[in-house]
């Protein structure tokens, strides 16, 4: 990220940049001023106020208060903003969002009021150098993930080399006994993910986990890319951001690729559960922009181990499934069998090789929170490498020497069920009540697979707009990445905020909201 | 096209076209209540709610301004204007990626300014530019439709949903006001007779085109005329069997394994009872009756509809 790039926003008022702009805090007052050319000196006071430093990583500013130097211009850009225009600038992204129909529904005893995604004005920048090391760390990730399933569930290698323990993957309740011996096309099993990254204090990305079922929220990464480039179009233009625009098309190139054998034009549909999904507008926005028929359980029949869909034109026979239903819900005659939101003999027409379903049935497996703590191992098992991108240090409470250490320090730790994701089944230990804390060390103690603990992290934190100022709150990174017959990611992600003060938790389903992330060159 | 896309962009179009009826019946309605003389407001209010199909929990209480208020308002109530654009609106939810973005903001804007204190607020103080409003929605809805989307098997669904819920309501109404509308009277010149008539076509925003083929001499036979057998005008009944006629033959030209026998055979007999009726021979016969005989017929290819194209058995496909 060199300073040069600022000043090549040529046309852009005003010229040259990064030769008069310079961030200096006064500590003591915490002011904050930017220096412009013609010796004005703009009070960034009113924006800044009082914008707290301390141990935690800060995206825009260094540990002495200096802005970072790739967060300058959008500084400059905000401080010479009137006042009213960064609020009319929200309320029309605000509307924007609403008639787009970007919203979540939320339930309750009249007919669901809809609200929009909760996003943040201001975009989270992350270098090319950074974000070059991630695409690495990534790419090698979900390779060790393939080769990782494809071994567990045929010859499990791994297991009897006593790399991770054999009871440990057995008694994972995401484990699918039906998937040995099947033969998965490519040998991908994930074709789609969505990792959530954090960065450390030191400044170094670290996988928090993998999510390798059905990852959501790809959606929010476009539509906000979308309205970003209406809200700060010059800026965005002057920063030059790496585009994320076509990712439909890779996964779409991505889907065809794992079609079964001999179906050169294959007919590719994204199953959803269906409207009351809360990831539904992700499935109609997905579907859209691939051009692909989205379809429910109900849309679709089986005949002789072949799926069909039903149209107006009769059957048609489905090639490729883009699954958005969990395992447990896609076939009721394999898995749950109360289920109506797949479709009776799914499995067994994939079984028999006729239809490709991505993800793979049984992934869950690669990402319970106690088999993430062995992906490391799996790098360098299967890669003969380190892994690039480091875990979080993982405490597994079915070890009993680990287990006695956590229950001793319950409210410095973070507790997570293994199997859960969303935030749910979560003791944030600083956070907790002393009854919270019992209640887990009760079920701990009554279940010790189930949970794993981890340091509670200080990860990085983001300038946001609140009200009408900038303070900083707890971000994440989820990168989706796309495997079919070679590694795709898109430059971005969802950055996920925890919107309330001093909160750690981001998920949208618990009070997080997203901004876009620009990933510059 | 799947067969649950195809049905929701059917009901989608339905429940706009009825939305759209209904704000019209009501508009009409009101204004003809400012006279006084003519029909009581309770006969003028036990008609339009028969021309909506009799719904229930709507009741004439005297004020007109909260009865309406119901008829727009109350999501409980079926032909209520919000009932029916929520209605659109899940459907076109639940087709999102199959109509454009155009079509969708515009009926999610129309949406959520029905459920805005603004509309609430306008309603008070200006009805009827609240229903213009709702009105003028609708047809920006039908304008980026007719622009912006494929003209393929999905559209001619909309079609057909509009063509099919136009033609009953029309019939509907026809029936509801023809037995006034042909009591021997004397030729009133007082005005009353000419503002009625004007109502009824009105109903079917068909008074402007009713002038350009008949003059503005209105004459209750040539009113049914032109509401039944005109080919040229939308809003009358045959050109809307016209319109069903060419969806479903649009419909079977670009897929159609299966040839719909029964349905085409339906719409083709009510398409030659229309195209080879005059209107002198309907009033000699059971008028009455005629309209309900395209009342019936509506419903049935509303069954047909189904039967061939979304609820057939797997069976009688896999044998196609």
């Amino acid at each position: 990220m060199g300073e040069g790039r600022f000043g090549a926003g040529a046309g852009h008022p005003p010229a040259g940049r990064s030769s008069f702009v310079t961030g200096a805090l006064n500590s003591r007052s915490g002011k904050l001023q930017v220096h412009m050319s013609a010796g004005h000196t703009v009070e960034m006071d009113a924006l800044f106020g009082d914008y707290p430093l301390d141990q935690a990583f800060d995206e825009m500013r260094e540990a002495n208060g200096d802005l970072r130097p790739h967060y300058r211009a959008l500084a400059e850009t905000l401080a010479r903003l009137p006042q009213d225009e960064l609020q009319r600038r929200k309320q029309s992204a605000d509307l924007s969002f609403l008639t787009q129909g970007i919203t979540f529904t939320v339930y309750g005893r009249d007919e669901g009021t809809e609200r929009i995604f909760p996003y943040d004005l201001l975009p989270r920048l992350i270098t090319g150098q950074e974000w070059d090391r991630i695409e690495r760390g990534l790419t090698q990730r979900i390779t060790a993930l393939n080769l990782f399933l494809r071994d567990v569930y045929s010859d499990a290698k791994i297991l009897n080399d006593r790399v991770i323990p054999r009871e440990l993957v057995y008694s994972c309740k995401h484990y699918r006994r039906q998937m040995r011996g099947l033969q998965v096309p490519r040998n991908v099993y994930i074709a789609v993910v969505g990792s959530d990254l954090l960065r450390l204090n030191t400044g170094e990305f670290v996988v928090l986990e993998d999510n390798l079922r059905v990852p959501s929220g790809v959606s929010y990464m476009l539509t906000n890319r979308r309205v970003m480039k209406r809200t700060f179009p010059q800026l965005f233009h002057s920063y030059g951001v790496r585009p994320i625009e076509h990712y439909p098309q890779v996964l779409l190139a991505t889907l065809r690729s794992l079609a079964p054998e001999g179906r050169p034009e294959p007919n590719i549909v994204l199953l959803t559960p269906g409207v009351f999904n809360s990831a539904y507008f992700e499935h109609t926005y997905l579907a859209r922009q691939m051009g692909i028929d989205l379809v429910e359980g109900r849309d679709l029949v089986t005949h002789d181990n072949i799926v069909y869909m039903r149209t107006t034109d009769g059957l048609k026979r489905v090639d490729v499934i883009y699954r958005r239903v969990d395992d447990d819900f896609s076939d009721p005659l394999i898995f749950r069998s109360d289920s109506s939101l797949g479709c009776g003999g799914l499995f067994n027409a994939y079984r028999a090789g006729n239809v490709t379903v991505t993800n793979a049935f049984g992934t869950g497996l690669a990402d319970d929170k106690a088999v993430y703590a062995y992906v490391p191992d799996m790098i360098r098992y299967y890669l003969n490498e380190d892994a690039i991108l480091p875990n979080v240090k993982t405490f597994l409470l079915g070890e009993e020497k680990q287990r006695k250490h956590v229950l001793a320090n319950l409210d410095k730790l973070v507790v997570k069920a293994v199997g859960e994701s969303g935030g749910y089944g979560m003791l944030i230990g600083p956070q907790s009540t002393a009854s919270q804390r019992e209640e887990f060390a009760r079920q701990i103690e009554a279940n010790p697979r189930n949970y794993i603990a981890q340091p509670t992290l200080d990860f990085s934190r983001a300038p946001c707009l609140i009200g009408n100022r900038l303070e900083p709150r707890h971000v994440d990174l989820r990168p989706y990445v796309l495997c079919g017959d070679s590694v795709n990611i898109v430059p971005g992600g969802l950055t996920r905020v925890a919107l309330e003060k001093g909160s750690l938790v981001v998920n949208s389903s618990q009070g997080g909201g997203s901004k876009d992330t620009w990933i510059l060159e | 096209m799947l067969s649950r896309v195809a049905d929701s962009l059917y009901w989608m179009s339905r429940y706009l076209e009825r939305a759209e009826n209904t704000v019209r019946q009501l508009d009409v309605t009101m204004s003809l209540m400012l006279d006084t003389g003519g029909a009581s407001a309770e006969t003028r209010w036990e008609r339009l709610m028969a021309s909506l199909g009799k719904p229930d929990g709507v009741k004439w209480d005297g004020d007109m301004e909260s009865t309406a208020r119901a008829l727009v308002f109350d999501s409980t109530n079926h032909i209520s204007v919000t009932y029916c654009l929520n209605g659109a609106r899940e459907n076109a939810r639940q087709v999102r990626e199959e109509i454009s973005s155009e079509q969708w903001q515009r009926l999610n804007r129309l949406f959520h300014h029905m459920h805005s204190p603004h509309a609430q607020a306008q309603f008070h103080s200006n009805i009827n530019d609240s229903l213009a409003g709702v009105v003028d929605g609708i047809h920006l809805f039908k304008g980026v439709s007719d622009t912006t989307m494929i003209h393929g098997q999905g559209w001619q669904f909309i079609r057909l949903g509009r063509y099919l819920e136009r033609a009953y309501a029309t019939a509907t109404l026809l029936e509801i006001y023809q037995p006034d509308l042909f009591q021997e009277q004397e030729r009133d010149h007082s005005g009353y007779q000419y503002l009625e008539l004007v109502g009824l076509l009105r109903c079917c925003t068909s008074f402007e085109a009713y002038c350009q083929v008949y003059t503005a001499d209105l004459s209750p036979d040539r009113i049914l005329e032109f509401l039944l057998l005109n080919r040229d005008f939308p809003h009358a009944i045959r050109y809307c069997v016209d319109g069903i006629r060419d969806s479903i033959d649009s419909i079977q030209r670009t897929g159609g394994r299966r040839s719909p026998d029964e349905l085409t055979a339906v719409i083709g007999r009510l398409h030659a009872m229309l195209g080879y009726t005059t209107v002198g021979e309907i009033l000699a016969g059971d008028a009455a009756a005629f309209l309900h005989t395209i009342r019936e017929q509506c419903m049935r290819i509303h069954d047909l509809i189904y039967r061939y194209y979304v609820h057939y058995s797997i069976q009688s496909a896999l044998a196609a």
